[in-house]
């Protein structure tokens, strides 16, 4: 007799994107299992312990905004907390923190292990369970049967994952872990497209070996800003992370053994990030730089471990330890572990649809690093949109998707279904049309309602939200209705147009050289305001004027995704369509006119086409095959 | 969610010249630009009327057929007004900037047809090959805009395509890579000298490209010498009058003398000027730098020459016309494309006029991709040009990086709407070709 447990949504998979997607369900409301093979291992940072940074700072506040738990999480183990860009503007400021691991393994464990609908499981997982088509469930290890009516699986590098260290092989997904191979088989059988990508993390180092004193240091800020909404300051104690640079010593080492480097003596098929390079890589193809820089950053506040960021290499254990020695400050470390490169499959993203799930299998979602993407961040929101969807699949509802004009979360999901991957896939501002708009700090502002909407969002942090709204619009409404003359203006030392007309604190806001602290001068009922209204509302000001007309452009783009194009449509029905369009259709299957046109390749002209062949469709529905334009 | 619409106006029909030239409007506009522009500011509807069409400027451009479809019993669904002219180049284009004028924009290819989906009117029209129609009209927009646009036009785009993505991957790096010591945290010096130089080509661009004034104002001829070669008779066998002063003193020509000509439909301004020759005389000398000065700015130059002597042709640049004067004095042989004429008794003028009209028609053909993309083309660099200015307004009041990259974005997007996108991959692309990223 078979063990059996019914739920209805199953998570396979414990890192970043498990964890999102099982607590997203779970938030939903939905019965959600959490599977995998070891509990101790949940919120792991497999990588570089670090959470944010350009683009990436986004999703995580994103994923608050959504009610998620990276970023809460990361408040409470970050230990070198920086708010990268300063100098910039707000819209391109990137929260960034070095993690504790270990308080970060803790912290979300804890939030996993104990959240409302959630059961963990520690089981492998050998197999689907598929119903007619549908996915009906999963097979552990063990051999009990999991029924659910659909499945996350968010199990990272598993397929086909080969660790290269020199002319080392290890099949692994993270050393020390053992592939699965049931659940691999399954997905390889779905004859989904695969390609197959590769990434490096370098040696960790003993950090009671390295001479820091000798070491620049890069402090944390002063005033650490939190990541979640929910926090209002930072009480882990902050440390500096150290940097150092390579020589042409090292780079001598480097150059003479590069043949032994896994990506270069040919092992290594996978394709690689161009944003992170091994350091044979950086030799090889910026020769002309003589240093290259590397932060040495502890993983935690009571471990010793340091990561190098800088220098992943796929060379052999020898060759690591002859130049790492080389480098400054670093003469007599101690190698830890040494680093190596991951090739591995991924499922070529375009195989699913705008709410993760695989279109050749109902009811089967994927999230993360399966899907080609990179980072924790990346992976954490996939997680939560899967989960989202996976739960709405269950209750027959559509799915929720977040545009390209809402949210960074859209723009990854929608370049990944609609673009797939070269490389492993991560955030970037510079990926995101309407960057002005889709700021770090307006994420609540952006989300949280749709959130709530969307039953994603638990009532504590709507209370807060509702409050944070009724006092940024009571706030607009002041700084809107204090107004004064060009002449007044003058006599404050502004620089203002001598028009007669009469302008708003908001409108003065929106002048490059009149700051808040300005604006409270002139007109001191706004100083009443408190400061993170006015902080916030500061920077909704200063970009006023492109956030107008970025709106139009996301009431054109809305317009566009209102459009929806049936799943079953028939392409080869269209007339007008050329054979590359058709195919790229096809392969494709966007769901929404706007997301066909972000296809490559796609002309105005095969878009009109469709767009005539769908308008039509209500009046007259072709048969499958039949030329629609006789 | 209904969103305010602008108004549109393109060619309907196929590109000039032809017998007739369709013009369509559609959008909420359409009423006061009609009461604007036609002579009859009130149409029946659905009722072929015929009207006057103006300009901005009150002159009338043409007379035709005007037919007013309200919305929403019209294609689009919205006010619409088809309005038949004669199907000229000239009329056509400034129908069309008679319409932007007054508030209507060129429509992109395939709008309407959009606009008649959106509004769900080509339900109606099941009868009809729909598909064949909206490709007849996206897609012969399209390859005007793409594909007829000819070589030299396209390449000129993919250049600054690339320069706007070059300037691009500066800026971003900087946004995007903060920490990374190869990535500039600063760029103002050379992202500055990159958008001087975008804006002096687009400039220039649109001066040269702007064949429609030239057409209106005439296009400028010189005609290039030495003193004594026959300039000034050889102006007033053009001009079939004495408009210069003619004598056999050399240098008797000192300023640039003017005169407007109508050559083969073309409206051309002829300058004779100073011989050229070193000279200590003060106002000769000027005279020889307004003759290099007007050179300068024609479309075409006429070098004379005396042809008992031989042509120095150290000046002469390509499409220079060159003419042999006072044939009947000489013997001598001249090159294949050099005319022989006798300026005194008009012996070949009749010969330089056709070659000038066949240079200059040369020219309205190299430049004619089809009107309507050439409009379409001007108002898509006039406003990435808009946006290269404020980008370089930004740069200079050291406003935040992300600003200046937003209007350099704006203006790529811009062209990116002439001749397809330029994608955020392209930048990346060049950023990491360019710095070493990988902290």
């Amino acid at each position: 007799m078979t063990a059996r447990m019914e739920f209805q949504v199953i998570v396979v998979g414990g890192g970043h994107a498990g964890c999102e997607a099982a607590s997203a369900a779970a938030r939903m409301g939905a019965n959600t299992a959490l599977i995998t093979h070891k509990i101790e291992t949940i919120g792991e940072m497999s990588c570089n312990p670090a959470i944010g940074g350009l683009g990436k700072g986004h999703l995580v506040r994103e994923i608050d905004a959504l009610d998620g738990l990276m970023a809460r999480v990361a408040d409470v183990s970050g230990i070198q907390f920086r708010m990268l860009n300063r100098s910039k503007g707000p819209a391109v400021w990137g929260p960034r923190a070095q993690i504790d691991r270990k308080l970060y393994r803790e912290a979300m464990q804890n939030e996993i292990l104990n959240h409302e609908n959630l059961t963990v499981i520690a089981d492998g997982v050998e197999d689907l369970q598929v119903d007619g088509g549908l996915v009906a469930g999963v097979i552990g290890e063990s051999g009990a049967i999991y029924t659910a009516g659909a499945v996350v699986i968010t199990t990272g590098t598993f397929l086909k994952g080969i660790i290269h260290r020199g002319a080392e092989r290890i099949p692994a997904g993270r050393v020390g872990e053992k592939p699965a191979i049931g659940l691999a088989d399954r997905l390889y059988s779905l004859d989904l497209p695969i390609g197959r990508l590769k990434t490096g993390t370098p040696a960790r180092l003993n950090g009671k070996t390295i001479d820091w004193d000798r070491l620049e240091t890069q402090p944390a800020d002063d005033d650490p800003i939190p990541f979640s909404f929910l926090t209002d300051r930072i009480h882990v104690e902050q440390i500096s992370c150290g940097i150092t640079h390579t020589n042409a010593d090292v780079h001598e080492v480097i150059a003479d053994n590069i043949n032994q480097s896994a990506v270069y003596s040919g092992a290594i098929a996978g394709r690689g990030p161009r944003y992170c390079p091994s350091i044979e890589d950086k030799i090889h193809r910026f020769a002309e730089k003589n240093r290259h820089q590397i932060f040495l950053e502890p993983e935690g506040l009571d471990d010793d471990t340091v990561y190098p960021n800088g220098i992943s290499t796929s060379l052999p254990s020898d060759v690591q330890d002859a130049f790492i020695r080389k480098i400054e400050g670093l003469e007599a470390v101690e190698i830890l572990e040494y680093g190596y490169a991951i090739e591995y499959d991924y499922v070529d993203p375009r195989a699913l649809d705008v709410g993760l799930q695989v279109k050749a299998l109902p009811g089967l979602f994927l999230a993360g690093q399966i899907n080609g993407t990179t980072g924790y961040e990346e992976a954490g929101a996939q997680g939560l949109m899967a989960g989202l969807n996976a739960v709405r699949y269950t209750r027959d509802e559509d799915h929720a998707v977040f545009n390209r004009g809402e949210a960074y979360i859209g723009v990854l999901i929608d370049d990944l279904v609609t673009r797939g991957v070269t490389e492993p896939y991560r955030m970037f501002t510079s990926r995101a049309e309407y960057r002005l708009s889709l700021r770090s700090d307006n994420a609540d502002q952006r989300l949280t309602d749709r959130g709530i909407e969307l039953g994603l969002v638990g009532s504590d942090r709507a209370n807060v939200f509702h409050v944070k709204q009724k006092d940024l619009a009571a706030g607009r409404v002041i700084l809107q209705s204090e107004a004064s003359t060009p002449n007044e203006a003058q006599k404050l030392g502004w620089k203002v147009n001598q028009d007669g007309q009469r302008r708003s604190a908001w409108d003065y806001l929106a002048y490059p050289d009149i700051d808040m602290t300005a604006i409270e001068t002139g007109f001191p009922n706004v100083a009443m305001l408190s400061s993170a209204v006015k902080s916030q509302l500061e920077i909704e000001a200063m970009y006023a004027g492109y956030i107008e007309r970025q709106k139009e452009d996301v009431a054109a783009l809305r317009r566009e995704e209102a459009l929806m194009l049936p799943a079953e449509l028939d392409y080869s029905a269209i007339g007008g369509l050329t054979n590359e369009a058709r195919a790229k259709l096809e392969q494709i299957r966007p769901t929404t006119l706007g997301q066909a046109g972000r296809i490559e390749g796609m002309t105005p002209g095969a878009l009109t086409a469709l767009l005539a062949f769908v308008r039509r469709r209500p009046d007259r529905k072709p048969v499958k095959g039949q030329a629609a334009n006789v | 969610m209904p969103l305010r619409r602008d108004t549109i106006c393109a060619l309907a029909s196929g590109p000039p010249p032809a017998a007739i030239a369709t013009l369509r409007i559609s959008g909420p506009d359409v009423v006061q630009i009609v009461s604007q522009r036609l002579s009859k500011p009130r149409l029946t509807p659905r009722h072929a009327t015929l009207v006057d069409l103006r300009s901005s400027t009150g002159d009338v451009i043409d007379s035709g057929l005007a037919i007013f479809m309200p919305g929403p019993a019209s294609y689009t669904g919205e006010d619409t007004l088809e309005l038949s002219l004669h199907g000229g180049r000239m009329i056509t284009e400034l129908a069309l900037q008679a319409f932007i004028s007054a508030g209507a924009r060129l429509a992109e290819p395939g709008e309407f047809t959009r606009r008649a989906f959106e509004a769900g009117k080509l339900d109606l029209t099941r009868a009809e090959a729909v598909a064949d129609l909206i490709d007849a009209e996206s897609e012969a927009q399209l390859s005007q805009a793409l594909r007829q646009m000819d070589g030299a036009l396209e390449s000129l785009y993919s250049g600054w395509r690339i320069q706007m993505t070059d300037c691009l991957a500066l800026l971003e790096a900087s946004i995007d890579f903060p920490d990374e010591e190869d990535a500039p945290d600063r760029v103002d010096g050379p992202v500055t000298e990159m958008l001087i130089q975008l804006q002096s080509d687009l400039d220039r661009a649109l001066e040269e490209g702007n064949i429609t004034e030239r057409i209106r104002d005439g296009f400028r001829v010189t005609i290039l010498g030495k003193p004594n070669a026959g300039k000034s008779t050889l102006l007033n066998q053009l001009a079939k009058r004495e408009a210069a002063i003619v004598t056999d003193i050399p240098g008797t020509t000192r300023d640039v003398v003017e005169v407007r000509l109508k050559l083969g439909g073309y409206l051309v301004w002829v300058s004779d000027t100073a011989g050229l020759r070193e000279t200590v005389d003060i106002v000769e000398a000027e005279g020889v730098r307004r003759a290099r000065a007007a050179a300068e700015n024609s479309d075409l130059r006429i070098w004379l020459y005396d042809q008992r002597e031989s042509f120095e042709s150290g000046e002469v640049r390509p499409g220079d016309l060159i003419v042999a004067n006072k044939s009947d004095l000489s013997d001598k042989d001249v090159s294949r494309e050099t005319l022989s004429i006798t300026a005194k008794d008009g012996a070949g003028i009749s010969r330089v006029e056709q070659a000038i009209i066949e240079r200059l028609s040369a020219k309205t053909q190299n430049l004619s991709a089809p009107m309507i993309t050439r409009a379409r083309h001007r108002q898509g660099i006039e406003r990435a040009q808009t946006h290269l200015k404020k980008a370089s307004e930004f740069l200079n009041a050291d406003i935040g990086a992300e600003f200046t990259s937003e209007e350099v974005r704006l203006a790529s997007r811009e062209l990116g709407s002439l001749t397809g996108h330029v994608d955020p991959e392209m930048v990346l692309g060049a950023v990491f070709s360019s710095f070493c990223i990988g902290k």
